[in-house]
């Protein structure tokens, strides 16, 4: 199961936090600030995955952004690898070239999306077209 | 599309971003959060409007890491809001900003269960959501039903449903009890049958966790995954949605293929033929593209593939398809896949025999130990160390130190620790476990624990060939400059025992050892100083005559520090100085240390003991144990991490030798901390208030041991009557069975091994002695022959036992007609798996043994047990060492719960009292110590009386579960051959049964007088250890 998805730029900004297991202020904190160090310096030609605490970190960087999810040892890290890569897409196609300004003056939609997205840790949703509709229908009612 | 819908919010986000450092930053998050607390303050003025905008504000900040203490009521009481917008920031905002501890969120559970019961299907999802991500225990028990009634409804959009899917598994993660099993395997079932992908996918995480509990109970949805998959992997009607890069989902391919690795077999033919078909279809039809999605995205499922066709043990074909895949994989550039390739070769070491396809990887595996990502050097690294057997252990260990000189921080404890295991485990000579230890301390002193270099010391001492070469080694690291304070502990220790082993070397000399340990003595640490002292006093024992300016040096020291600020240095201190005083005597004080019993390795035993986290418990791990249920011929040892680790057993068994000095025995506790291993799994090391070395100088120092061994004997001689009256027949039935019984010339071997072992073929080991080693420990020798050794090694968990003989042919021709039965006493039951006819020449046979334990008693199960060799037909009848302290667990009360319980069992049979007489003299610590290897754990300070000792345990029976046993000794000071005992337990037959067992223990036998040697006498060691006994690799290296 997906225990924290994080978005966070190089200079280590948290763009999305995302926590599926309780945990104090304190500990998020220090999370974020540990997930950002150990993915920030990794040459890109490294594998995708680095071991963090008693789990493990799939991450990918696209542009200036990290997206890191931290899950079980025993998942199927290329499969969580590519969920993050059709979150992005998601993100890319309902904010139309998505770019990090767009996630910073719109990140209560990124939370939105990313609820139709996953839920309680685990994938709700893998249809692009489904969660784009869903996020339509829910822009009308605000 | 840069603007939110609001403006204010917008505003403070440019304001955040054109600050133009984090001060400046500061203050403007200050400013608003102070405008945002005013506001609230005074509530009625704010529109819903203003209310959402402050939300979000809050969350932005929250996100930039500041603390934002206040304003959760509010932003949870949106949550009750009337209309949409409101409720949604309510709810998106209270599941970021609050954990599932939080106490607001109890407040809200009736708004949110009717908004889950409601009508509206957007506040349903909305509900769900926030439970899903973050609903707690209280949350399971109120909301599960109507969770459940979402998913199965058939009026629910699939927007609601798969919602209500991962919500639900949520809640059974949480509570399990919240599904109940009987009515949900066939809704479960019918869910399977959903079309709906996106409904599916939820479902299908929600099987994943329900399967992994209890597979039994899921047994009808096996063909429905199957089915699911088959339609998958041809494509068949897979709406494009669906697809990602042309592949059909693959994350529903994987979760799928997850639930199949939980059930144990899959015995439908037609049902596996199908999924045969599939898997076969994945394997072939992987191929490498060039877009990088696709690729990751079928390798995905490719290695998930691989992952259940190793679970459901296919056919020797598709199993080597898979080795050469994986091989292929830990060769390539692409670096995730060689990754993946590296993990899922350890995974197929637990769960097949693949060892010997692995080995011829080695070199590529090596390869990868130096490449620059530490992901997957560290990958490479638990693939070495699970591969690693006898025959290759000096290569890899040999890699693992090399690699020490350049490895970083991060990985040096684990590399440390794995190479120390692996060449305790592996050792080909005891002289190259040495070097390897040694090289250790001195490369990565920091990373090696108390507990291997302890264990250095125990082998050394057990073994006498090995002295000497220990101490050169020692003395050699001694000349290099700068040195690991660990490293000069271990020399001073070796070279004050072993030191004069090397007299006639050059620079061995006692001066030569005195001056080169002194040169350290300035800059080391206090516990350091202690080894030091003992060695000194030994080097001054060694030297007595010839060199009166080494001795006052070293009396000099002595002096010194008499006034030193450690107490436990200046009581070595004076006592060594007082003690040189006593001239010829000293060698007798400070004569070499007795060899250690055998014990079990903190290091294994902690290795075997990482724990991981995981959601669901994983897939190969049950099956690897479920594994080696049958008897089974293995030409190798047991993979390293194959074994179940027995968790009802504390390491540190308290040797008496280490108790004799009263004011020390309290010290020996194990602290277990917890240290952080950077790559995951916390690693349990265990530091010892007191070291063994150390605290076995202080016993030797004290000389008692010879006086109560001899007043012992005459007593024991003056008691012999007693001692046969007393515990009646007890002791006739059931041979007597501590430790010191086998010092008892005649022993009970007639008894047990019974008459008709007139055999040819006589047994080469003591086989009561090892019956009474293994009574106390979990593996060992339990027989051995000129042709055959029978090793055991059992785990206790609760009233289950489980052993496992091993059968090691010794010659280079067959053993036949090899046949064993168990002729269990009625107490327990014991299922023995089937025994092969024959054990092939050098091999190994595995025979698992299952144990219950139905209720006390001290009756001891018999393995009577034959072969053929020649025309030699052997058979020996063994008793088995399922004695009732196995089923014994430790526990220590507090004296508010103890005294209760005490009370409660006031009744005669549950509770009964007996004057023993003819017990052995032991100091009451000794005593300590012998319950404490009862498995009675010792409660000082519950008896207010010295002369007293309270002790509890735990029993576990079939018939009485686990059930609390309560002891106490009362002794008499003038007279410490009798003694008054009272158990107590909640079971009479229980309480009668532990009262003869401790009985049996204390009363003393008659023992042959103990010849005047040197070295005194230890009341309750075997004398003489046998040669395997001291084998390093897990004695059961010594089979083969």
């Amino acid at each position: 199961m997906i225990r924290f998805i994080l978005l966070q730029n190089r200079q280590g900004k948290t763009r999305l936090a995302k926590y599926y297991v309780p945990l104090e202020d304190s500990e998020k904190h220090k999370v974020e600030y540990e997930v950002h160090r150990l993915v920030v310096n990794r040459d890109p030609k490294f594998t995708n995955f680095v071991e963090f605490r008693t789990h493990k970190v799939i991450y990918r960087r696209y542009a200036g952004l990290f997206f890191s999810m931290c899950v079980d040892i025993t998942d199927n890290e290329l499969a969580y690898l590519e969920c993050i890569h059709l979150f992005v897409e998601i993100l890319d196609h309902f904010f139309s070239n998505v770019c990090e300004l767009d996630l910073v003056f719109n990140f209560h939609k990124v939370y939105l999306i990313l609820d139709e997205f996953i839920l309680a840790g685990e994938l709700q949703e893998t249809s692009k077209r489904a969660i784009i509709e869903r996020m339509g229908e829910l822009e009308k009612l605000e | 599309m840069a603007l939110s819908g609001m403006r204010g919010l917008s505003v403070f986000i440019s304001d955040i971003r054109n600050c133009h450092n984090k001060e400046q930053e500061r203050l403007r998050v200050d400013k608003e959060l102070g405008n945002i607390r005013t506001r609230f303050k005074n509530e009625k003025g704010l529109s819903p409007y203003e209310k959402k905008k402050y939300v979000w504000k809050m969350l932005y900040i929250y996100m930039l890491g500041y603390d934002v203490d206040f304003g959760h009521m509010e932003t949870v009481s949106l949550i009750s809001a009337p209309k949409y917008p409101e409720k949604q920031v309510g709810y998106i905002v209270t599941s970021c900003l609050l954990n599932e501890n939080n106490d607001f969120l109890r407040m809200v559970i009736n708004t949110v269960r009717n908004d889950i019961i409601g009508r509206n299907e957007t506040y349903q999802c909305l509900a769900l959501t926030m439970v899903g991500n973050i609903g707690g225990k209280e949350f399971s028990e109120s909301l599960a039903p109507d969770v459940q009634k979402l998913l199965i409804s058939s009026s629910c959009r699939p927007v609601v449903r798969k919602k209500a899917a991962l919500c639900l598994l949520r809640l059974y993660r949480k509570n399990p009890d919240v599904v109940n099993i009987d009515g949900w395997s066939d809704r479960m079932a019918q869910l399977l049958d959903e079309r709906d992908l996106g409904v599916l996918t939820s479902v299908m995480s929600l099987f994943v966790s329900l399967v992994s509990n209890n597979a039994e109970a899921y047994w009808n949805c096996l063909p429905k995954c199957v089915r699911i998959l088959e339609r998958m992997a041809r494509n068949q009607d897979i709406p494009q949605e669906y697809t990602y890069y042309g592949i059909p989902s693959p994350w529903l391919q994987v979760k799928t293929m997850r639930a199949l690795q939980y059930f144990p077999t899959i015995e439908d033919p037609g049902a596996r033929r199908a999924l045969f078909e599939v898997l076969q279809r994945i394997l072939m039809g992987t191929d490498v593209v060039k877009n990088v999605n696709k690729n990751n995205a079928s390798h995905a499922v490719l290695f998930e593939a691989l992952a259940l066709v190793m679970h459901l043990d296919a056919e020797k074909e598709m199993m080597s398809q898979c080795v050469a895949l994986l091989g292929k994989f830990i060769a390539v550039r692409e670096p995730n896949i060689r990754y993946l390739g590296l993990e899922n070769m350890s995974r197929m070491l637990l769960v097949t025999d693949v060892q010997d396809i692995i080995k011829r990887h080695q070199a590529q595996i090596i390869t990868s130990l130096k490449d620059p990502d530490i992901s997957i050097r560290r990958r490479a690294l638990d693939l070495l160390y699970g591969m690693c057997d006898v025959t290759n252990a000096k290569e890899i260990v040999e890699e693992l130190l090399q690699y020490l000189n350049t490895a970083e921080f991060a990985m040096r404890e684990e590399l440390s620790l794995k190479a120390a295991i692996l060449a305790e485990k592996f050792a080909p000579d005891l002289s190259w476990y040495v070097d390897v230890i040694l090289q250790l301390i001195d490369k990565a002193g920091d990373f090696v624990s108390d507990d291997i270099w302890y264990r250095v010391v125990q082998f050394v001492t057990n073994n006498e060939d090995l002295q000497p070469y220990a101490a050169a080694k020692a003395r050699e690291y001694l000349d290099k400059p700068a040195l690991h304070e660990t490293m000069v502990k271990v020399s001073a220790y070796l070279l004050g025992e072993y030191g004069h082993l090397l007299a006639r070397r050059p620079g061995c000399s006692p001066k030569e050892l005195f001056a080169i340990i002194n040169d350290k003595l300035p800059t080391v640490s206090t516990s350091t100083v202690a080894i030091i002292l003992s060695t000194y006093a030994k080097i001054l024992m060694h030297s007595q005559t010839p060199d009166v300016g080494l001795q006052q040096q070293i009396l000099t020291i002595f002096k010194k520090y008499e006034s030193y600020i450690d107490v436990e240095i200046q009581q070595r201190a004076v006592e060594y100085f007082e003690l040189s005083r006593k001239g010829a005597a000293l060698a007798d004080v400070l004569a070499e240390m007795p060899k250690f019993p055998e014990r079990e390795s903190a290091l294994l035993k902690k290795a075997e003991d990482a724990e991981v986290d995981t959601a669901e418990q994983s897939a190969i791990k049950l099956r690897s144990q479920q594994q080696t249920s049958t008897a089974l011929v293995v030409a190798d040892h047991p993979p390293v991490n194959g074994s179940v680790p027995a968790s009802n057993h504390l390491t540190l068994v308290k040797m008496p030798s280490q108790n004799i000095t009263e004011e020390n025995n309290v010290t020996h506790e194990e602290t277990p901390v917890e240290i952080p291993k950077e790559n995951g799994a916390p690693v349990e090391v265990v530091s010892k208030v007191e070291s063994i070395p150390e605290t076995n100088i202080e016993s030797k120092v004290e000389p008692p041991i010879s006086q109560p061994a001899s007043q012992a004997d005459l007593l024991a001689d003056l008691l012999g009557p007693l001692a046969i009256e007393g515990p009646s027949a007890a002791v006739e039935q059931s041979p007597v069975q501590g430790l010191e019984a086998s010092q008892s010339p005649v022993g009970d071997l007639a008894l047990a091994t019974l008459e008709d072992q007139s055999n040819a073929v006589q047994p080469t080991v003591n086989v009561e002695e090892k019956f009474h080693i293994l009574c106390s420990k979990d593996s060992g020798v339990l027989y051995e022959d000129p042709h055959i050794q029978i090793g055991l090694k059992a785990e206790w968990r609760a009233h289950h036992g489980r052993l496992v003989l091993f059968l090691g042919n010794k010659n280079t021709a067959p053993l036949v007609s090899v046949q064993a039965l168990i002729l269990p006493p009625s107490h327990l039951k014991v299922e023995l798996s089937s025994v092969p006819d024959t054990i092939p020449p050098r091999a190994q046979v595995q025979i698992p043994l299952e144990i219950v334990n139905l209720r006390a008693s001290r009756d001891v199960a018999v393995l009577d047990f034959s072969y053929t060799f020649g025309t030699a037909l052997v058979n020996v009848k063994l008793r088995l060492p399922v004695v009732l302290n196995k089923f014994l667990q430790p526990i220590t009360l507090s004296p508010e719960e103890f005294f209760p319980q005490w009370k409660a069992l006031n009744v005669q049979p549950l509770k009964v009292q007996e004057v023993v007489k003819g017990v052995k003299p032991l100091p009451l610590p000794e005593m300590a110590s012998l319950f404490m290897g009862l498995h009675l754990a010792v409660a000082p300070g519950l008896d207010t009386n010295p002369n007293n000792l309270v002790a509890c345990t735990t029993f576990f029976s079939e018939t009485t579960r686990a059930m609390l046993c309560l002891v106490r000794v009362e002794t008499d000071p003038q007279d410490r051959t009798q003694l008054r005992l009272t158990v107590a337990s909640g079971d009479q037959y229980l309480t009668f049964e532990l009262k003869e067992f401790i009985k049996e223990h204390l009363i003393d036998i008659p023992r042959v007088q103990a010849a005047p040697a040197p070295v005194p006498v230890q009341p309750q060691l075997p004398p003489a250890v046998p040669a395997t006994y001291n084998d390093p690799g897990a004695m059961l290296a010594g089979l083969l």
